[in-house]
């Protein structure tokens, strides 16, 4: 079976756009778990309903732009809500527990998502459907922009870390929460900021995500099981390990959807995360522990 | 009865009232289950079958969750194994034979879970948990889109084979027989789980959960344990497939998605973890509130239920059996 050159480019590119997408998304989760040791199960669902909100808004006022802040917005808060009702109460104790908690609250998200906005997909609309010539190729200039969005965001959130004074409030909490809490830092409020970051991240990949696939409300397990291996093939707490698994994970299923169907590509990843846990179960993208 | 003997009989009884105790309340549920299909309305009838079965499943993850303190959220890869193992040896052999059901389900199940095992086992905590999510996934993925075999979406459906002894007699299930096949078949594993559970096997089990890296230093074989671990907890959930795919006479791929995995894992923290009878005791408080809820909230039943299962999560975690424990001791 031969399979033609410019299948495989679009596929690239269709790899490293989603690619982006799910650094977006995996970038919230490793922040969550990396400061808090959270393991966040209702990132998925905070995608998705990211994605609604914009949907929503998006109907209101007609804006893609304003949407799209208005999703982050609200996530943010809803994250920040849910933070300090189930997680804070947590704190300290085994991980497993907030693994848990979260699964109650993705269900509770998840059924109200379907209650809310019933079980028909959505579409958001594409802010411009340009197209542009890639060699001989035709490629929709919306792909790109979301991929250079979310490279933004991460930028962002990379700098905010390292100069911004919340920033460095956070990198001291990851370090060490107790000395953290002694040289007067709000480790709770840390803590609550984290989250409300990760869930709007969650829900701003959402929104760009949203016009190149139906919302639904189901989209969420799909993207939080991916954004897990990401996390765990790129290490745990790492944001840039993180990045490269994104693009390396999505670039994986997107080559085997070229002989495959779409549904089975899917194994391609889980087996990058088997092989991955088995044989260098610190991630990918670290050195190797000495 | 001499004097000395019935003085140590007594003492006996008086050093160990909780032993007594237990097997009085055990033969008293015992009792009231079988009493069940012969006093309920059909509608309760199936539905008191149907917890047993989904116990049976509560009650196999236990053994990772309570006693080796693993949190497994892939049973469902398990129990959907015994499903479709049932359903392969209905619907290839002729006449449908039960045992042979019951043999390839657990078959089925225990390979899968060896296979699981395997692997999973290196890992410990969270990538424990997302490694068993992801296998079960791939079985999913994999019935799911393999229609020639597993029907894809639409699964398989058979006929329910009758209950049967090899020359001695064979007669169709009644659903008042089914009910108590099941329960016989529940309240065994039950006791063998048991039974297991306070042997030296057991013991070392619970080691591992209260202190891994001392259970090693004491010189037990610690990843050897915990791939048995996974593969009782996968043969017993393959069981309980087994059952259910008798009961409802079809196997279809909803029962090996994640949900299902997630229902386990809430079972058990309803009921309280490391106990046995608190998964069952978990899956009937869930399938109380889902028949409660689902009334007037139709499909939407999860918000309610969502919410009360992350409340106990932070305000009960020893969950039902863990808290009523604890207030009979008071």
């Amino acid at each position: 079976m031969t399979i033609p050159v410019d299948q495989i480019l679009i596929q690239t590119l269709n790899g490293i756009v989603t690619g982006m997408i799910l650094a977006l998304v995996a970038s919230g989760l490793t922040l969550i778990f990396g400061i808090m040791d959270v393991v966040n199960f209702a990132h998925g669902e905070l995608f998705m309903l990211g994605a609604y909100v914009g949907t929503t808004t998006m109907v209101m006022s007609g804006n893609f732009w304003l949407s799209l802040v208005v999703a982050t917005m609200t996530i943010a808060l809803l994250g920040a809500a849910i933070q300090v009702t189930t997680l804070r109460p947590l704190l300290g104790r085994d991980p497993l527990t907030t693994i848990l908690a979260t699964f109650g609250i993705s269900l509770v998200l998840q059924n109200y998502a379907l209650w809310q906005y019933g079980p028909v997909p959505r579409k958001i609309l594409e802010p411009f459907t340009g197209h542009f010539n890639f060699f001989y190729l035709e490629y929709p200039w919306y792909r790109l922009v979301i991929a250079l969005l979310s490279a933004a965001i991460i930028t962002a959130l990379y700098l905010f870390l390292k100069f911004g004074t919340y920033g460095v409030w956070i990198r001291a909490t990851t370090q060490d929460r107790i000395m953290a809490a002694a040289m007067g830092i709000p480790v709770p409020a840390v803590h609550t900021i984290v989250f409300a970051i990760g869930s709007g991240m969650a829900a701003a990949s959402g929104v760009l995500f949203g016009p190149l696939i139906g919302v639904n409300h189901a989209m969420g397990l799909d993207w939080v099981l991916k954004a897990f291996i990401v996390v765990v093939v790129g290490g745990m707490g790492n944001l840039g390990g993180s990045i490269l698994a994104s693009i390396f994970v999505s670039l994986l299923e997107a080559y085997a959807s070229l002989v495959v169907s779409p549904a089975q590509a899917v194994i391609v990843s889980f087996v990058a995360l088997i092989l991955t846990l088995l044989f260098r179960p610190t991630g990918l993208f670290v050195p190797t522990p000495k | 009865m001499s004097p000395d003997a019935a003085a140590v009989a007594t003492v006996r009884a008086v050093a160990r009232p909780s032993a007594l105790g237990f097997w009085v309340g055990f033969a008293i549920v015992l009792a009231a289950l079988i009493a069940a299909p012969l006093v309920l309305p059909e509608f309760w009838r199936r539905f008191v079958t149907e917890i047993l079965i989904w116990g049976l499943l509560a009650m196999s993850s236990d053994i990772l969750i309570g006693y080796t303190g693993m949190v497994s959220f892939g049973h469902s890869a398990f129990f959907g194994l015994g499903m479709y193992g049932a359903a392969a040896a209905l619907l290839s052999v002729k006449p449908p034979n039960l045992w042979l059901a019951l043999l390839y389900g657990l078959v089925a199940a225990a390979a899968v879970a060896a296979f699981v095992a395997y692997f999973s086992t290196r890992l410990r905590d969270i990538y424990f948990s997302i490694t068993t999510l992801v296998f079960s996934q791939i079985f999913y993925v994999i019935i799911f889109t393999w229609t020639a075999v597993t029907g894809g979406e639409n699964g398989l459906t058979f006929s329910r084979p009758p209950l049967a002894v090899p020359g001695l007699f064979s007669i169709p299930f009644t659903p008042e027989t089914l009910h108590w096949f099941v329960l016989a078949v529940v309240t065994a594993s039950y006791l063998i789980l048991r039974r297991i559970m306070r042997s030296p096997f057991g013991m070392v089990l619970q080691g591992i959960r209260e202190n891994e890296p001392r259970t090693r230093a004491i010189g037990y074989h610690v990843e050897r344990y915990k791939i048995v671990s996974v593969m009782l907890s996968g043969c017993f959930a393959g069981l309980a497939g087994v059952l259910y795919a008798v009961q409802n006479k079809f196997a279809a791929p909803d029962f090996v998605f994640f949900l299902i995995s997630g229902e386990v894992v809430i079972w058990n923290v309803m009921g309280g973890i490391g106990t046995l009878v608190g998964p069952v005791v978990g899956a009937a408080f869930f399938l109380l509130l889902r028949e409660m809820f689902s009334r007037f909230l139709t499909e939407y039943y999860l918000i309610p239920v969502g919410i009360i299962f992350t409340a106990m999560v932070i305000f009960v975690p020893q969950g039902l059996i863990g808290f009523l424990r604890r207030k009979l001791n008071q």
